[in-house]
């Protein structure tokens, strides 16, 4: 590593500050922080220091997006060659994945892309180094898009995701919503048709094509939605199992609940993500279900409150997007408050509301916003806590 | 039977380079150095010139603030010179030491017939005030205050920190001397924090209020120990002391003369022979580390902290021992670059993160040196200062009201309560490698300023 660390060092003076490439020196460092951890020793205060870093802490998440990741490619090439008739193709675990590796591929480099590239000038511009935070987020947001969303959308999409949501507040750590989810919500606003419906879930089904007679490609969810209303409950023709392992339609990443569990325990087990998020969100799941159940009244309601754990993005959500320690809520108590509201009120749009078959996305958003205002009181309570101490020492 | 208090938050890092129980004597250093910045808040007017003789305990220099607050010298002999820094900061008073120790003649009444001005006087006189910290900001007591009780912690904490029992052995008469003395400074209670679970000469000391304390670094900082005791609110003040200075206050009261010699733990990874030595306070580097260095290869050098790794002041190796510590370590520079260092295994680091392997070997104990392993980013992170912060805190609020420069929040969340070794395990496990205890003293210097 000599030999690499010589040539950097050659390059370096060229792109420090005065020198001939001065104005890219954050893109500079961002490369050169990325091959070597830098030789900045402490000054002052504690003399030495955990080898845990940032960088560290983004890599683990990504890490742990792998295996959803992986299965998400399978899966793409497996509905595809379902919904064409070629079932064949369709057993063959390698085939689908390598069909699927090349249609999610473009997505990952689009977003990483467009998202880096942002990133790089925002800090060129600022003068600071390159934050690492893009790393997972570029990676959540092709997982939580239909595979057949167009390049130039999910362009945009980041792009808004960036600027908007993230650079304006001052980069990461200062952000108020998740990045990956307001990319998402962006295009669920902005271009309805393409994240919703029956089509857009299979690769090449909105644009037509030599699909199978009654293939539907809706997700178990849509599916539900739209029979729930006649009194019926039908997941389309997908069982629990089929959606625990996850081999059915959906958004590239969230459809295997086995996939995420890995990831979940990769996180937990590191400490990255915070277990009280992830098991209250979990909770405030569950126990929605289970009020929808005590109520009755339709057939969505009297489902068993355990399949809204398991269908659509509930998982992915609770594990990889409430748990985001920069926009979820920062005290402990307020981590358990929040996950549970958010589960609660995913399943609460879910069920009440006809017009979103999915509300994880929508619940997230909401409780990111509300998340200042739980700490808040989470704190005060500690503030008068020591003022009460105060006035007792007084009398 | 006295109370044990439980703490279950905190950490201890385990560094390879524990002191030795056995004590060497060092002989008398040529020169000896005093430094005003080892004193927090003191802005020092000189009473010296160069060429002047001086005694033991012979003032040296006084705080421009409180003109009473005298600091003086450890050794007997001239003034050599006094070292400057920027704008003619001063550094430090250097003495070379005739080797004789005359001592200014303290007029010392037994203790506990002494009257608290008279205490007073005498701490005054002799150099040992400055030594009285106040809280809430951790700086030198203003001695026209009336503290509400007076906390000493009996144990050191921090990593491989010297056993005080050990550096004490011998001492019971001057420490009970040396309290009943601090008793005559407050109308409330003097207080001691020892060691649970230990038989020592600390926990022998029993004319004064014990509570006994068990857990992780930082069970040891005074400052835990005053918020589980009796915590501090707006408006009210405590005086803190070193134990090591409460034996010399007893030696002061029992014998008249200022002795300013100290144990000190010579520790850290870089140590030929990681020893306790005695020596006078203000020896130069030079002579307590003659010969005890390990020879480092090319471009490796080393750092010298006065005081533990964690909230210890880099010190330069020409200098003198600050006034204020029990313990010198030596450990290797890090200005190194590490190839991919945040995603290689990293097998022989230490990290509190699960990501890398030092969970699997809690009882290992590790070189560490001074890289910061990584970049400054902005607090990311959440949840995991609470962990090393055993108080009813919320630190991140507390460093962000700081750097808001907000004083209502600082003070609602408890800046009174902590000085800068309190939160030096939140800056070590930091992953966006933020300076918190710089932070925390600029948030103190300007309550400071804005509330006097």
């Amino acid at each position: 590593m000599e030999k690499l660390r010589n040539i950097v060092d050659k390059f370096k003076p060229q792109f420090e500050k005065g020198g001939r490439f001065g104005w890219l020196h954050s893109t500079f460092d961002g490369f050169e922080t990325f091959l070597f951890v830098p030789n900045t020793v402490t000054k002052s205060g504690a003399h030495i220091r955990d080898v845990n870093d940032t960088k560290r802490v983004m890599i683990v998440v990504v890490l742990a997006l792998i295996p959803a990741l992986l299965f998400g490619m399978y899966n793409t090439g497996l509905q595809h060659f379902r919904a064409i008739g070629e079932l064949t193709q369709a057993e063959s675990i390698l085939g689908c994945w390598w069909y699927g590796f090349w249609r999610v591929l473009p997505l990952i480099l689009v977003s990483y892309i467009v998202g880096l590239g942002i990133e790089f000038i925002f800090a060129q511009i600022r003068g600071h180094e390159i934050n690492e935070g893009y790393l997972v987020s570029g990676m959540l947001i092709p997982l939580i898009m239909p595979i057949d969303i167009p390049l130039w959308m999910l362009a945009v999409a980041v792009a808004f995701a960036v600027i908007i949501g993230k650079e304006v507040f001052g980069g990461t750590g200062m952000n108020i919503f998740n990045p990956a989810l307001l990319a998402r919500a962006f295009i669920f606003f902005a271009y309805t048709p393409f994240i919703s419906g029956e089509t857009v879930w299979v690769r090449g089904f909105s644009k037509g094509g030599p699909f199978v007679d009654g293939f539907s490609g809706a997700t178990p969810l849509t599916s539900l939605s739209e029979s729930a209303s006649s009194g019926t409950l039908d997941f389309g023709d997908y069982s629990l199992w089929d959606m625990i392992v996850g081999t059915i339609p959906g958004s590239i990443g969230e459809t295997s609940v086995i996939a995420i569990l890995i990831g979940a325990i990769i996180l937990l087990w590191t400490g990255v993500a915070s277990w009280r998020i992830m098991v209250s969100v979990f909770a405030g799941g569950l126990v929605m279900g289970l009020i929808f159940n005590l109520i009755g009244g339709n057939a969505y309601m009297d489902m068993p409150a355990y399949y809204h754990l398991v269908m659509g993005g509930f998982a992915f959500g609770a594990v990889f997007m409430a748990t985001d320690p920069v926009t979820a809520s920062q005290t402990n108590v307020g981590k358990f408050i929040c996950g549970f509201l958010i589960g609660v009120i995913a399943v609460l749009i879910r069920v009440v509301n006809p017009g979103y078959p999915e509300g994880m996305m929508l619940s997230i958003l909401f409780m990111n916003a509300l998340a200042p205002l739980v700490d808040h009181y989470v704190v005060a309570a500690n503030v008068r806590r020591r003022n009460k101490r105060l006035k007792t020492v007084k009398a | 039977m006295s109370k044990t208090i439980k703490l279950k938050r905190g950490l201890d890092i385990k560094l390879v380079g524990k002191a030795e129980k056995r004590i060497v004597e060092l002989p008398m250093s040529e020169s000896y150095g005093v430094s005003p910045l080892d004193f927090e808040g003191v802005v020092p007017k000189l009473l010296v010139r160069p060429g002047d003789a001086v005694k033991v305990g012979t003032p040296l220099f006084f705080n421009k603030y409180h003109p009473d607050v005298l600091f003086t010298s450890p050794v007997s002999g001239t003034v050599d010179c006094i070292t400057r820094g920027d704008k003619r900061k001063i550094l430090a008073i250097v003495i070379n030491a005739d080797g004789k120790q005359e001592s200014e003649k303290f007029e010392t009444k037994p203790a506990d017939k002494a009257s608290k001005e008279e205490v007073k006087e005498l701490l005054l006189k002799s150099g040992l005030w400055p030594f009285v910290t106040q809280r809430p900001y951790g700086i030198v007591a203003n001695p026209a205050d009336e503290p509400k009780a007076v906390f000493v912690s009996g144990f050191n904490s921090a990593p491989l920190a010297p056993d005080m029992d050990f550096v004490l052995e011998g001492e019971d008469e001057n420490l009970k001397v040396g309290f009943e003395a601090l008793k005559k400074l407050t109308a409330g209670k003097v207080h001691l924090g020892i060691k649970a679970g230990t038989d020592g000469v600390v926990s022998r000391v029993s004319n004064v209020e014990k509570t006994a304390f068990q857990g992780p670094h930082p069970a040891g900082n005074v400052g835990v120990q005053i918020h589980h005791i009796d915590p501090i609110n707006k408006g009210e003040i405590v005086w803190t002391l070193d134990i090591q200075t409460v034996a010399i206050i007893g030696r002061l009261f029992n014998t008249g003369k200022l002795d300013m010699t100290k144990v000190y733990a010579l520790t850290g990874s870089e140590l030929i022979e990681p020893v306790y030595v005695r020596a006078i306070s203000g020896a130069p580097f030079v002579s307590l580390l003659r010969g005890n260095i390990k020879r480092q290869g090319r471009d490796q050098k080393v750092r010298i902290i006065n005081g533990d790794v964690l909230s210890g002041k880099k010190a330069d190796p020409r200098g003198y021992v600050a006034s204020n510590t029990n313990q010198i370590t030596v450990i290797p520079e890090g200005d190194k670059y590490e190839f991919l260092g945040w995603a290689m295994p990293r097998c022989n680091k230490f990290s509190v993160s699960r990501s890398y392997f030092s969970w699997l070997r809690p009882k290992r104990e590790y070189v560490l040196d001074t890289n910061l392993h990584g970049g400054h980013r902005p607090y990311i992170v959440t949840g995991l200062f609470e962990r090393y912060l055993p108080m009813d805190i919320y630190p991140m609020y507390l460093f962000k009201a700081i750097l808001a420069k907000d004083i209502d929040k600082m003070e609602n969340l408890g800046i009174y309560e902590i000085v800068e070794e309190d939160v030096a395990l939140c800056e070590f496990v930091d992953p966006s490698k933020n300076n918190i205890q710089q932070t925390v003293r600029e948030g103190i210097n300007l309550m400071i300023k804005e509330l006097s």
